[in-house]
């Protein structure tokens, strides 16, 4: 690991002047950063930890919302989001325990790992990203595999999810990373189904819309027959082909509907 | 460099550090504690778990400057005050959870962290909790065994092949 300078602000205001210097970079939970580093991909002057700022942790929820904070890890979002029950089974399943201890919903979101759990938890169920000066629609804030709508230096201060009436998340894991070789989530909204992929696409996550609509009119297993994904832009890696990822997900997309609550 | 001071296994430690010094580096190589060790370096095998604040995270994962005023427990810190073994590393030695012994310090950090937070937990709750700790000799049986008993379940008719 090449050397960097730390940095430990306790406020947002804070965080956001630190993260001015040139090729600072903010540190979440650091469980891919770090490693990233090790292998020297990438060489920042300064990181900024937020997991000392108070204001960014802990969860809320209010009509029909949940809100996390954007430094609250995994084993926190699966211990208290119990308002939302989809969500909470979604982080219990991320990494490992020790992991979870330490990744952040923030840290996950803003890396856009195209085989994480959390950006088919928000696309499935719609919300938006909170950052320092501005808030961006689930629809909006995905922008391909690694990328996002975050500006440089932008941190994510909260994360807001819509509580659907019934939603589930269906992993299939990849046993060496934990991360998910395919995952879907499910979420069946008063006003329409909301289905997201991550793990498949070499654009990162994705709305299967074939299958909203037809969930949509019809919320059960069933009405997913006959219906698939395109091979093409399916990633294909040693673990697995496209085709093989294009199938996992109809798969998972069924079980999913069946097993929504 | 950045000046640390935490509490590790009850005592109160200081040192300077770089930004990039992980804390499995600070623990084994300022301190000397070189019970944790590190396996793969990546995050993946667990042999570095300690707890930080009473919460198990893997010390090559973390940077020394981000355990700024923490209590860290190392394995060092596992054993009782009169230097006999706890009940999770007497049923290590006693249903043979080890071989080489190179996972050990990590499987017992973790074991302690689930029993903290589930003390029955069942055959297949101890299997998953561990998922994150690797070891390439026992095939885990005697460790899942181990850990059953540390919590005061008959593991008698626990599959021992």
């Amino acid at each position: 690991m090449y050397n960097f300078e730390f940095e430990k602000p306790g406020s947002v205001a804070d965080a956001v002047a630190a993260l001015g210097a040139e090729d600072a970079q903010a540190l979440g939970g650091g469980q891919t950063l770090i490693p990233t580093l090790k292998q020297r991909l990438n060489q920042p002057s300064k990181l900024v930890s937020l997991s000392g700022i108070a204001d960014m942790k802990g969860v809320s929820a209010s009509g029909g919302m949940i809100t996390i904070g954007g430094a609250t890890t995994h084993a926190t979002v699966a211990a208290e989001a119990s308002a939302y029950p989809a969500l909470a089974a979604t982080a219990a399943h991320i990494g490992d325990p020790a992991v979870r201890n330490r990744g952040t919903i923030g840290g996950s979101l803003a890396n856009n790992d195209p085989a994480a759990c959390y950006p088919a938890a928000l696309l499935g169920s719609g919300g938006s990203v909170k950052t320092d000066n501005r808030d961006i629609d689930a629809d909006e804030y995905f922008q391909g595999m690694f990328s996002t709508a975050l500006e440089e230096g932008e941190i994510i201060t909260g994360v807001t999810f819509n509580i659907p009436e019934k939603a589930n998340y269906q992993k299939f894991v990849q046993p060496a990373s934990r991360f998910a070789l395919v995952g879907v989530f499910v979420a069946k909204h008063a006003d329409g189904v909301r289905v997201a992929i991550t793990g498949a696409s070499e654009d990162g996550v994705f709305r299967w819309s074939e299958a909203e609509t037809a969930l949509s009119s019809n919320f059960s297993a069933a009405a997913l027959d006959g219906i698939s994904v395109s091979a093409d832009g399916m990633i294909t890696d040693l673990h697995g082909t496209g085709a093989y990822r294009a199938h996992l997900l109809g798969i998972l997309t069924k079980r999913a509907v069946a097993a929504a609550a | 460099m950045n000046k640390v001071s935490m509490t590790v296994n009850g005592k109160a430690v200081s040192g300077e550090v770089e930004g990039r010094t992980l804390l499995s580096s600070f623990l084994r190589d300022d301190i000397n504690l070189t019970g944790t060790h590190v396996g793969c370096d990546t995050s993946q095998c667990g042999a570095c778990v300690v707890h930080v604040d009473g919460e198990a995270v893997k010390s090559c994962t973390m940077l020394a400057a981000e355990a700024d005023g923490a209590e860290v427990k190392t394995i060092e810190g596992m054993a009782n005050a009169d230097g006999s073994l706890s009940v999770i590393q007497q049923a290590f030695q006693d249903h043979h959870g080890l071989q080489c012994g190179f996972c050990t310090p990590g499987m017992v950090m973790s074991a302690a962290a689930l029993l903290k937070e589930n003390p029955q937990p069942s055959e297949q709750e101890v299997r998953t909790y561990l998922e994150g700790n690797i070891c390439r000799c026992t095939g885990y049986h005697n460790i899942v065994k181990a850990i059953m008993a540390a919590s005061g379940q008959d593991v008698s008719v626990i599959a021992a092949e």
